[in-house]
């Protein structure tokens, strides 16, 4: 049975005009940035095709409002993987965040928004550094961690609240201002997403500590014999990852004016690593891009407000990003063992 | 290439000494009172068989392993070196065989990072990409600093590793069998390289067993043999046979005396076995009751042939005939069914079942046997394990107990008693007795002559010269991929398989 | 770690070897810790309250996770084998869904379960191929697949609940075979099978080997793709035949069927000392830890401790038991 389906694959794989396709593909997939922002015109084109309405500053604007959480938790999300790590508790860092900057909103209005801001910032590295530790401590993969952890904090968000939600006029106006708004038309929490974003580039790029966890994700055997530490980059990925999604959290309250401890950031991990797969970071590790994330999330929030405009159920979104999860990893696979016809050699047993 | 004849005096320079190194893993001795002295503006061979000890020696060096026993000094200062990172705080770097890099990040990247300590530390790429491109070209070196090191050819990754030993400003690099992956011209680079480094009064240890390379390149040359230091000289004062001699001259122990089985008809034809990079043009045949002995220096390509004939790495091209017919084996299932057993060199990684008991390990070849019907027989599983168990002489408390507690000698053995239990007629052993104490060799090797006298066909892989003459009626030797001899017992010396292993001409 | 090692000289006279019965490595794994937990708070529970002396009632209030505990029994096989299967919840929830919709559409009940049967099969068949054909890690191919398989269930039905089963149909949790409900016959059924299964065949003794060295397996000629995906067939139909009871029981079917089921289910497995590694573990242990998980479960919600804070809970306790798993092992086997 396994030969036949093996011989299936290679026939196709032998089709001359596919594997002319997918060198292509993959040579231009080798510059990133370039493949994903080709593949979100192409997309952009084909929608606006079918529907002209999909090419308007008004979808334009849905789409940039629809994705500053997710680019803030993409941002935490790639440190991780690029690591070699997941993290599935970002939905209930999130909530959790959430929750605690709508009490601190409710509670004490009278303080600056900023503050609650921090709060939410602090209360999300806080359960980010608890996963690093548990992980790095232990030593246990960070899959089973982090999905205790997505129940331990979903959990304790929900006594913290009471059960109840943050209503809408507890969050300040300012607050929901920022998700509309500012100065230069374009609302205050893109231009903070954009802003982290950058800060994280910088960070990943341009510091010694930045290249370590690329370092440690690319080879960690030879990390540590090169003398770098892998406990405090360990604990450090996952801080920023629990960091920035609490800042996404924020953004939540602002965006949707309300925190709700049963439904805020329900599923959201999931979201965010289709994004951050499809933005082309190697589950292994050791490779990533802030721009090539940015365009990943951008074509997936492209593609979410789009199937509305198309006249597709929302109901098809779960299932979509599913999809495009596993097409992204055998797409990488291929690009990687150059052609389709690596994807079903047996590789040799030793 | 000619070089300038270096004086050959030395002592005056010393850059390291090292006095009475001893080194054990698991209480196996591999390393015996080793004193060495090695001068600043030298470039040293160390040269030995598999299992000599030199590639030790060259870790405790670079901090590696630590010594069980013996000092150190550096510039006459005493040190102890307790990791790779503090080894090269002084100097010493240590390039691998296969070069340790991180291949998704830059060229660049590869070549500077680690020498600082982490954090927020500004990372300057055109500095970077600056000293990396300078110390390339220095090297002479043409490749883009900013590509990353996937898909870097070996030769130029050795180079990146040896621009970070530059940018790390080693006085001393040890290179562990550098040329092995390389074309002639590579090599001729590489070499043009570290005579320019030499010249500027670093030190090179080199690993290697290309004699003509070795004589082209080396000032001096130290000769391990058993784990001991027989001989330090001068290149051009040896050649190569005295070199080949102190390689590998024992007094020869036979281990025992071999029944003279009856060789009957062919078990397996081989011809024109290829996988291109790993062997070439492989013809040989093996008769019921004859060991056949497989020679050649690591990297050769034996176990490739033995991993294709057993199925786990198919060869690309040729032809095998088993009892008479011919066949393709596809994996290891097949291999099996056409009684082939393969008892694989690192027992580690390909063989034992860790944290499974030894029964099960013993009995996990023949589950046709122990379980006709799918159904588990405890009995018969007991029974066949135990009749092994005793066969070999295997140290167990229980049979249930799990293999992992097991010393490493009876670990072997409970491997070839998995074999055993599927009745090969083709029996491939890779390096069976490495790693073993004596006692438990001389078991082994009693075992493998009766097999052969019961009528099984064996290839039997080895480093182990004394083994091989011991117990082989004909030596293959393989070099390079390639066949180079095949030796009837009686012709068989240590000289002669060393001479087949080790290449000595350079192709050009 | 030094052996005892016995020469076998010494055994020279005897007949046969006779395994030792080393009466520390019988009492000290994982499946005793479990069943000495169980006792634990079975005690504390009825300390709570009187219904826990009750056997009745446990069996009763099992029934609200025994659909989970069912899939953790195949769960456990695929983690000793060195995979894992996270869709398993999702599986559950399509499945179910596809069986709502086909009743719905008027196809008779036992054609809806094959075709949801089937389904499971399908999507079961769509993990190991990802993992053995393409060698991808199985971990993000699940996390894909369980996107995408929650995702196919919210188009096949909305987010509307489909019910209206006949009769018969629903309410399996108060059937019951002599004193004891018919989803906890199943559960153990399944359990023993697994159990026997796993210990006392040829592919039981394989499951492990490939989780212990996944090479040697290989070397050994192992068909080990054939028995990854013979694995997660097996976690699709078990999910479909979970799903299957939870419909039963709940009377109706909802594309968020079973959310967080991953979580229980791998909790499950890990409690009962299934290594995370692989080539450790027993359908004895996932079958204590199972119960261990009804009297916590049940005592919290005799306790009147919300839904949401047991999950807590559960979450804590995956973390721990996976840390005190892997202790365990690491200390006692070098």
């Amino acid at each position: 049975m396994r030969q036949c389906l093996v011989r299936c694959i290679d026939d196709f794989a032998r089709n001359a005009t596919m594997n002319t396709m997918i060198r292509l593909a993959g040579r231009v997939a080798q510059v990133r940035e370039a493949g994903i922002a080709m593949i979100l015109v192409l997309f952009s084109l084909i929608a606006g095709a079918v529907e002209p309405r999909f090419l308007t500053g008004e979808t334009a604007r849905v789409v940039l409002l629809a994705i500053p959480l997710v680019l803030v938790a993409a941002m935490g999300q790639m440190i991780v993987i690029v690591a070699r790590h997941v993290d599935l508790s970002m939905g209930s860092i999130l909530g959790f965040s959430a929750i605690v900057g709508g009490l601190v909103f409710r509670d004490h209005p009278q303080w600056p928004l900023v503050i609650g801001f921090l709060v939410a910032i602090l209360v999300g590295a806080g359960l980010g550094l608890f996963n690093g530790l548990i992980v790095a401590i232990f030593k246990l993969p960070s899959i089973i961690v982090t999905l205790g952890t997505l129940s331990l904090y979903r959990g304790i968000l929900f006594t913290l609240s009471g059960a109840r939600q943050i209503d809408p006029n507890d969050i300040p106006e300012s607050l929901i201002r920022m998700a509309q708004t500012s100065p230069v038309g374009v609302p205050w929490i893109v231009i903070i997403a954009f802003a982290v974003a950058l800060v994280v580039h910088c960070f990943l790029k341009h510091t010694e500590a930045g290249r370590h966890i690329y370092a440690v994700g690319s080879n960690p055997v030879a990390a540590r014999l090169r003398g770098i530490r892998i406990f405090p980059v360990t604990i450090l990925v996952f801080t920023l990852s629990g960091a920035l999604a609490g800042l996404a959290g924020i953004f939540y309250a602002a965006r949707f004016g309300y925190v709700n401890p049963g439904i805020t950031g329900v599923g959201f991990e999931f979201t965010v690593i289709a994004a951050v797969v499809v933005g082309g970071v190697s589950i292994n590790g050791g490779v990533g891009s802030v721009l090539a994330t940015v365009l990943g999330v951008v074509l997936l929030g492209a593609v979410t407000v789009a199937l509305p405009i198309l006249g597709t159920s929302g109901f098809w979104q779960n299932a979509l990003y599913g999809a495009i999860i596993l097409i992204a990893l055998v797409l990488g696979r291929a690009v990687r063992q150059g052609g389709l016809r690596g994807l079903s050699a047996t590789k040799d047993a030793g | 290439m000619n070089r300038i004849p270096k004086p050959q005096t030395y002592g005056h320079n010393r850059l390291i000494s090292v006095r009475g190194i001893a080194k054990s893993f698991a209480g196996i001795e591999v390393l015996r009172n080793v004193d060495f002295d090695i001068e600043s503006g030298e470039v040293h061979a160390l040269l030995g068989e598999n299992g000599a000890g030199k590639t030790t020696f060259a870790k405790i060096l670079s901090g590696v392993f630590r010594p069980t026993r013996g000092t150190m000094r550096l510039g006459g200062e005493l040190v102890t070196l307790s990791s790779p990172l503090e080894a090269q705080k002084l100097g010493i770097t240590l390039i691998h065989q296969e070069p340790l890099s991180f291949p998704d990040l830059s060229v660049a990247e590869n070549v500077v990072l680690g020498r600082s300590r982490g954090g927020l530390r500004r990372v300057r790429w055109s500095n970077m990409e600056h000293d990396a491109r300078v110390l390339m070209s220095s090297l002479g070196v043409e490749i883009d600093v900013r590509r990353p090191m996937r898909g870097l050819s070996i030769s130029d990754q050795q180079m990146v590793e040896v621009a970070r030993a530059l940018s790390v400003e080693s006085r001393l690099i040890v290179m562990d069998e550098p040329t092995a992956a390389l074309t002639p011209k590579e090599v001729d680079m590489l070499f043009g390289i570290i005579r320019r480094l030499r010249d500027e009064g670093r030190t090179i240890i080199f690993i290697g067993h290309r004699l003509e390379e070795v004589r082209d390149l080396c000032d001096r040359v130290t000769i391990f043999r058993d784990g001991e230091k027989v001989a330090t000289a001068p290149t051009s004062t040896l050649t190569d046979a005295e070199i080949i001699r102190l390689m590998i001259g024992r007094p020869l122990k036979e281990y025992l005396h071999k029944t003279t089985s009856s060789i009957a008809d062919t078990a397996i034809v081989v011809r024109e076995l290829s996988l291109p990079g790993r062997f070439e043009n492989v013809n040989f045949e093996i008769r019921h009751g004859e060991i056949v002995g497989l020679g050649g220096m690591v990297g050769a390509g034996r176990s490739d042939v033995a991993r294709a004939l057993f199925g786990i790495a198919p060869a690309e091209s040729g032809f095998v005939a088993v009892n008479g017919q011919w066949v393709t084996i596809k994996n290891p299932a097949e291999a099996i069914r056409l009684g082939i057993a393969f008892v694989p060199e690192d027992r580690a990684v390909a063989g034992i079942f860790r944290t499974l008991s030894v029964e099960s390990n013993i009995t996990a070849a023949v589950p046709h046997r122990i379980a006709p019907h799918g159904v588990l027989r405890r009995s018969v599983e007991h029974a066949d394990a135990e009749e092994f168990v005793l066969k070999l002489g295997i140290k167990v408390a229980s049979l249930r107990q799990s293999i992992g507690e097991l010393s490493g000698g009876n670990q072997q053995k409970a491997i070839l008693a998995r074999w055993l239990l599927t009745k090969p007629s083709i029996l491939i052993l890779d390096e069976p007795t490495r790693g073993i104490d004596i006692g438990a060799k001389a078991e082994y090797h009693d075992m493998i002559g009766k097999l052969a006298a019961a009528g099984c066909a064996i290839l039997l892989i080895s480093s182990d010269l004394p083994e091989l003459l011991a117990l082989s009626d004909r030596i293959l030797v393989m070099s390079e991929g390639r066949l180079t001899v095949n030796i009837p017992r009686a012709e068989a010396t240590q000289e002669a398989i060393m001479h087949a292993a080790v290449p000595r001409a350079v192709h050009r | 770690m030094s052996s005892t090692e016995t020469p076998l000289q010494a055994a020279h006279g005897r007949k046969s070897l006779l395994p030792a019965l080393r009466w520390r490595t019988i009492i000290i794994r994982p499946e005793t810790a479990i069943l000495l937990l169980i006792v634990l708070i079975a005690t504390l529970a009825s300390r709570l309250s009187p219904y826990f002396a009750n056997i009745a009632f446990i069996l009763e209030s099992s029934t609200y996770y025994v659909e989970f505990s069912l899939i953790a029994l195949v769960l456990t096989l695929v983690i000793i084998a060195g995979e894992i299967d996270l869709s398993i919840a999702s599986m559950m929830a399509l499945s179910a869904c596809v069986f709502a919709v086909a009743v719905r559409a008027g196809v008779s009940i036992p054609i809806a379960m094959t075709a949801s049967l089937g389904s499971g099969l399908v999507m079961g068949a769509l993990n190991g191929f990802l993992v053995t054909i393409f060698r991808l890690p199985s971990i993000v191919v699940t996390i894909g697949t369980l996107t995408l398989y929650r995702g196919l269930a919210q188009v096949l039905v909305g987010d509307r609940s489909i019910g209206s089963f006949p009769s018969w149909f629903v309410g399996i949790d108060f059937r019951s075979i002599g004193r004891v409900p018919v989803p906890v016959v199943i559960f153990v059924t399944a359990a023993i099978v697994l159990g026997l299964g796993l210990s006392s065949t040829i592919y039981g003794r394989q499951i492990y080997q490939i989780g212990a060295n996944e090479i040697a397996a290989r070397h050994v000629g192992i068909h080990v793709d054939r028995i990854k995906m013979g694995l997660f067939l097996a976690s699709g139909f078990g999910s479909a035949i979970a799903g299957l009871m939870m419909a039963s029981r709940l009377g109706s079917v909802r594309y968020d069927l079973a959310t967080g089921g991953e979580l229980q289910i791998v909790l499950i497995a890990m409690l009962g000392g299934t290594s995370i590694f692989g080539g450790r573990g027993t359908i004895l242990g996932t079958f204590l830890a199972s119960w261990f998980l009804v009297i916590i479960a049940t005592g919290m919600t005799v306790a009147n401790i919300t839904i949401n804070a047991q999950l807590t809970v559960l979450g804590l306790l995956l973390i721990v038991s996976t840390i005190a798993t892997n202790i365990f092992y690491v200390r006692c086997h070098q």
